[in-house]
C-alpha cells in the first residue's frame, strides 16, 4: 500500500539514494523514471476574444470569469458589511440611527445573512477562486465548456440585480430572515412580504441556475481535462475541496430551488405547500393543508451542505497555504483527501440538527446528534494535520501564514461550539440565542474570511504579477483577527445570558440588562473591522500599478498554477505545450534536493541534489 | 512584536475572560441541570482541546520560524500518529454525546403526572388554558376561533367544556410539578422560552408540539419568543409565575372555564335581545309620536 501510494506521489523518486537502488523496478535511465502516461485526448480548441467586450466583459477566459466573479461577490460582500453596521449600531446603541424602524431592522439581518452567505461566500469561493485556479492546478488550458462559465457569470450578475433590486420595490426587501421560515415569509407581518420575497425566490432560483453550469464545469474540468500524469491523488488540496464542495452544491441547491419555486407559487397562486391554515386578523385565510416544517427540511438539506460548500474549499485553500509557508509537506495528504470526501458525504445526514426545536419528531433527535457529532472526526483529524504541517516546518510568518494562524484558531474555536450545538440537549437552551449567532459567524463567517484573505495575498502576484504590500497586510490582519475575535468570543456569553437573536431591541428584560456593555463593545469592535476591509482595497488599488514586481514562482510553490510561461498567466494558460506532472504538489525541503522546493513538473531525473553524504 | 505572543495572549484572554466573565448562565429554576451540566462537559473538553491545539501551533510558530540554513523535516504521514489521533477524537465524540443523549432522552419522555398547558401563540402574544376536573384538555380547530371562543374549542368536545381559559400572557404554575406545554400557533411559527427554565420548542401552525419542564423556584419570569415571527417578534413576551400550591389553588379557583365563558355569552346575548327589543319599543313609540 504505501509503496503504491509513494509511486503515485512520485516523492520518493528524488532521494537519490532511491533513484539508484531502484525501488519498485526502476532502474537505470532518465526516460524510464520520467515516463508519464501519453494524452487520451486532444487539446480543445478554445475562443479567443479580440475586442475589449469578448476579453473583458463577455469573456470565456476561466481567468476573467474567476475575477469578475470575485469583484461582483466582494461588491455584494461589501454591501452585507455595511448592512452589518447598520445592525450592529441598532444593537450597540438602540435609537441612534433615527431611521432605523424594526422593519429595516429585519430587512438589514436578512439581507446581510442571504448575501454573506450564498452571494458572497459561495462565489467567491467556487466561482472566484475555483474559475481562476482549476484550470490552472489540473494543467489545463480553460473549463472545459468556456462558453457555459460565461453564462454562468452572466447569470450570477442577473441574480446579484434582482436581489438589489428589492431594496427599491414597494415594501422594500424580506424581513423574513435569511432562513425564509413560511408562513411568515409570505404574510403581512413581516417586512416585504409582497415584492420583496418574491424577488428574493427569483434571485436565489437564478443563482441556482447560473451556479449550476459553473459547477458542471468545474466537476468536468477536473475529471476530464487533467493534464499528463495529474493523476487524482497529485491534486493539490485546493482543487479537491473545491471539488468536493461543487458535487455537494450540485446536489444540495436543487432542494433550496424547489424550495423557493414552492414558496412563489405560495405566494402567486396561494397554493399550500408550506402554509397550514392560518388566522390572521380575525380571518381564516385561503390556505390550508401544507407543512411550514417541510420547508425547514428542504431549506437545512440545502442549508447544511452549503456550510461545507463554503468550508471544503476554505479548508483546502489553507492546507496549501500551510504547506506552501511552511515549506513543509501537507501532513497525511490521503488523510486529508479522505477527510474532505468523507465530511462531504456526512454532510447531507445531518441537516436536522438545524430543527432539533422546530417542532419536528424530537425522536429525530438522537439520530442527527450522533451523525452530527460523528462528522466532527474528520474534521478534528484536520485540524490535527494542518498543525502537524507545521511542526518541524520552516514557517515563513508572513501574512498568508498570519491569516492561515488566525484561520486554526477562529475555525477550532467555531468547530467547537458546533459540538455544543450539534449535541441536541446543549442545543435546547442554546438554539435561537445570540450563542448561535457567535458559533455560525466564528466558524463560517471569520474562518472562511482568514482563508479568504491568505488566499488574497497569496495569489495576487499570480493574478496582477506584483505582490501586495506586506506592512499594510499585516495591520489588516491584526485588526481583522483580533478585531473579529473579539466581537464573536464574547457574543457567546450572551447566548448563556438567554438573550435571543433577531430582536430588534431588548427592553429592560433583567437578563440583558448586564449585557448593554458588552453590546456596545460589539458593534465598537464591528465598526473597527469593517472599517479595516477597507485597507486591502486600498492596498490592491496601490500595489496594482506600483507594488513589488512578483516575477515567477514568487513563493517558491510547486503546484501547476505557478508555473504558466508568462506572469499574469494569458488566455491559454501554458504556451505551446502543456505542462506534464511528474509529482505531487507537496515536494518541498526533500532530502537530497539542493532546493527546498521541487515544482510538479520537475522530472525525477532533473531535480538537483545536493551532495550525498556517504555514511 | 513575535506574532506568536499576540496569539498566546488571544488564547489567554479568552481562559481569562471565561472565568472573570460577569455573564454567564441566568440562575436556572427548573430540573434541566442536567443540560447545564452536559454544556460544562463539553466545555472542559472542548475548551481543553481548543487551549492545547492553540499552544501547539503557538509552540510551533516560535520553534520552527523560518532560517535560511534549515529545512523542514519530510515527513509525508505518521499512520500511527494518525491513527492515535482519530481514536482519542472518537473517544472524546462519544464521550461528549452519551450524556447529552441520555439528557435528550428525559426530554423527550414526558412523565405521566405532567399537567397538561395548552399554549397558543399569535402574532404577537400569548393564551393559556388548563385542563378543568377532568383532567383534560378539548380538542381545537383554528376555524372554531371567534370572540367567542378566543380558543377554538370544539364544542362538541365534552373535554372542553371545563377547561380553564386564561386570556392573558402571563401564567401561574405550581412549584415542582412537571409540566407538559402543549404548543399551537394560529398563523406563524412562534417559540415559548424562558430563559430560567432552559427548555424551548417552536410552535407551529397546523401541528401541536410539546415539551416538559419541572418549575423548581417560586417567582416571575419572563417568556420571549424565541423563533423569528415577523416585525413584532422582539416584543412578543409574556410572563411565568411560579407559585407554592397553596397559591397556585387559590390562583386557579379564580380563573374562568370555558363553560363560565359561555354562560356569560348567554347572558350578555340575553340583555343584548332586552335592549333591542327595548330599542325597538322606543323606536316605535318615536315613530307612532311623529305620525
Amino acid at each position: 500500500m504505501s509503496d503504491d501510494y509513494e509511486n503515485k506521489t512520485g516523492y520518493q523518486a528524488q532521494s537519490s539514494e532511491t533513484i539508484s537502488s531502484g525501488g519498485s523496478g526502476r532502474s537505470g535511465t532518465a526516460s524510464d523514471i520520467d515516463y508519464v502516461r501519453p494524452a487520451e485526448n486532444a487539446e480543445q480548441d478554445l475562443y479567443h476574444g479580440h475586442s475589449f467586450i469578448t476579453k473583458w466583459v463577455f469573456c470565456q477566459d476561466a481567468k476573467v470569469i474567476g475575477v469578475q466573479y470575485f469583484l461582483l461577490a466582494t461588491f455584494t460582500g461589501v454591501i452585507g458589511l455595511i448592512l452589518s453596521w447598520l445592525m450592529r449600531l441598532q444593537l450597540g446603541f438602540p435609537g441612534a440611527a433615527g431611521f432605523m424602524t424594526a422593519e429595516h431592522y429585519y430587512q438589514f439581518v436578512t439581507m446581510h445573512g442571504m448575501i454573506m452567505v450564498v452571494y458572497f461566500l459561495t462565489a467567491l469561493f467556487l466561482g472566484g477562486f475555483g474559475n481562476y485556479l482549476i484550470p490552472l492546478m489540473v494543467g489545463a488550458r480553460d473549463m472545459v465548456f468556456p462558453y457555459l462559465n460565461m453564462v454562468s457569470f452572466w447569470m450570477f450578475f442577473i441574480a446579484v440585480g434582482v436581489l438589489l433590486a428589492s431594496f427599491f420595490v414597494p415594501g422594500g426587501p424580506t424581513g423574513a430572515g435569511w432562513t425564509l421560515y413560511p408562513p411568515q415569509t409570505i404574510l403581512e407581518g413581516t417586512p416585504g412580504s409582497g415584492w420583496g420575497i418574491l424577488l428574493m425566490c427569483i434571485s436565489l432560483i437564478l443563482f441556482v441556475a447560473g451556479f449550476t453550469m459553473g459547477g458542471l464545469n468545474y466537476l468536468i474540468t477536473i475529471l476530464q481535462a487533467r493534464t499528463r500524469g495529474m493523476t487524482l491523488m497529485r491534486m493539490p488540496l485546493t482543487v479537491w475541496g473545491i471539488f468536493t464542495a461543487t458535487v455537494l452544491a450540485m446536489l444540495a441547491f436543487p432542494a433550496l430551488l424547489v424550495g423557493a419555486l414552492m414558496m412563489t407559487l405560495d405566494k402567486v397562486l396561494a397554493t399550500s405547500f408550506f402554509m397550514p391554515t392560518i388566522l390572521k386578523a380575525g380571518e381564516v385565510l385561503e390556505y390550508g393543508g401544507g407543512s411550514p416544517i417541510l420547508f425547514q427540511h428542504l431549506f437545512w438539506f440545502f442549508g447544511h451542505p452549503e456550510v461545507y460548500i463554503v468550508a471544503l474549499p476554505a479548508f483546502g485553500i489553507v492546507s496549501d497555504l500551510i504547506s506552501v509557508h511552511s515549506r513543509k509537506n501537507i501532513f497525511g495528504y490521503r488523510m486529508m483527501v479522505w477527510a474532505i470526501v468523507v465530511i462531504g458525504a456526512l454532510s447531507f445526514f445531518v441537516w436536522a440538527h438545524h430543527m432539533y426545536v422546530s417542532g419536528m419528531n424530537p425522536w429525530f433527535g438522537f439520530f442527527f446528534a450522533t451523525t452530527t457529532l460523528i462528522i466532527a472526526i474528520p474534521t478534528a483529524m484536520k485540524v490535527y494535520n494542518w498543525i502537524l504541517t507545521l511542526w518541524r516546518g520552516n514557517i515563513r510568518l508572513n501574512v498568508v501564514m498570519l491569516w492561515c494562524l488566525g484561520f486554526i484558531v477562529t475555525f477550532v474555536n467555531g468547530g467547537i461550539t458546533g459540538i455544543f450545538l450539534g449535541n441536541v440537549t446543549v442545543d435546547v437552551p442554546l438554539s435561537d440565542t445570540y450563542f448561535v449567532v457567535a458559533h455560525f459567524h466564528m466558524v463560517m463567517g471569520i474562518a472562511p474570511l482568514m482563508v479568504i484573505m491568505g488566499a488574497v495575498y497569496h495569489w495576487f502576484p499570480l493574478v496582477s504579477g506584483r505582490f501586495l504590500n506586506e506592512t499594510l497586510g499585516k495591520w489588516h490582519f491584526w485588526i481583522t483577527f483580533l478585531g473579529a475575535y473579539s466581537i464573536y468570543f464574547p457574543m457567546h456569553y450572551l447566548g448563556f445570558i438567554g438573550v435571543p437573536r433577531r430582536y430588534f431591541e431588548m427592553y429592560d428584560s433583567p437578563y440583558v440588562t448586564s449585557a448593554v456593555g458588552m453590546n456596545e463593545f460589539i458593534s465598537m469592535a464591528a465598526f473597527i473591522v469593517g472599517a479595516a476591509q477597507f485597507i486591502l482595497i486600498y492596498n490592491i488599488i496601490k500595489t496594482l500599478k506600483t507594488g513589488k514586481p512578483a516575477g515567477h514562482n514568487p513563493w517558491q510553490a510547486n503546484s501547476l498554477e505557478w508555473l504558466t510561461p508568462s506572469v499574469p498567466p494569458e488566455h491559454g494558460n501554458w504556451g505551446e505545450k502543456l505542462p506534464v506532472v511528474h509529482r505531487w504538489p507537496y515536494d518541498f525541503s526533500v532530502p537530497g534536493a539542493k532546493e527546498d522546493f521541487i515544482t510538479q513538473t520537475t522530472p525525477p531525473s532533473e531535480v538537483i541534489e545536493t551532495e550525498v553524504e556517504k555514511t | 512584536m513575535h506574532p506568536g505572543i499576540i496569539f498566546f495572549l488571544v488564547i489567554l484572554g479568552s481562559v481569562l475572560f471565561h472565568i472573570f466573565t460577569p455573564w454567564y448562565w441566568t440562575d436556572i429554576a427548573s430540573n434541566w441541570g442536567g443540560m447545564d451540566d452536559t454544556i460544562t462537559l463539553t466545555f472542559w473538553v472542548g475548551g481543553g482541546v481548543f487551549i492545547a491545539v492553540c499552544l501547539f501551533m503557538i509552540y510551533c510558530v516560535f520553534k520552527f520560524s523560518y532560517k535560511k540554513d534549515r529545512k523542514a523535516e519530510y515527513q509525508p504521514e505518521d499512520k500511527k500518529l494518525e491513527k492515535i489521533l482519530t481514536w482519542a477524537t472518537t473517544l472524546g465524540v462519544a464521550a461528549l454525546l452519551a450524556p447529552g443523549l441520555f439528557i435528550w432522552n428525559q426530554y423527550v419522555s414526558v412523565p405521566k403526572n405532567a399537567l397538561h398547558v395548552d399554549v397558543m401563540a399569535w402574532q404577537w402574544g400569548w393564551q393559556y388554558r388548563l385542563p378543568g376536573e377532568d383532567g383534560k384538555l378539548g380538542t381545537t380547530q383554528v376555524i372554531n376561533i371567534n370572540d367567542n371562543n378566543p380558543f377554538g374549542i370544539n364544542l362538541d368536545d365534552p373535554n372542553g367544556k371545563d377547561d380553564v381559559l386564561i386570556q392573558s400572557d402571563v401564567i401561574n404554575l405550581e412549584t415542582n410539578r412537571p409540566v407538559k406545554i402543549l404548543l399551537r400557533s394560529v398563523d406563524v411559527l412562534h417559540n415559548w422560552y424562558v430563559p430560567q427554565f432552559r427548555a424551548k420548542m417552536d410552535a407551529v401552525p397546523g401541528i401541536v408540539t410539546y415539551y416538559w419542564f419541572e418549575p423548581n423556584k417560586v417567582g416571575e419570569y419572563e417568556v420571549l419568543c424565541a423563533e423569528y415571527c415577523g416585525v413584532g417578534h422582539y416584543a412578543m413576551r409574556g410572563g411565568v409565575e411560579v407559585q407554592s400550591k397553596e397559591d397556585y389553588n387559590k390562583w386557579l379557583s379564580e380563573q374562568e372555564t370555558f363553560k363560565d365563558l359561555i354562560a356569560k355569552q348567554e347572558i350578555m346575548e340575553l340583555e343584548n335581545k332586552k335592549i333591542v327589543k327595548n330599542n325597538n319599543f322606543l323606536l316605535n313609540k318615536e315613530i307612532y309620536k311623529e305620525e
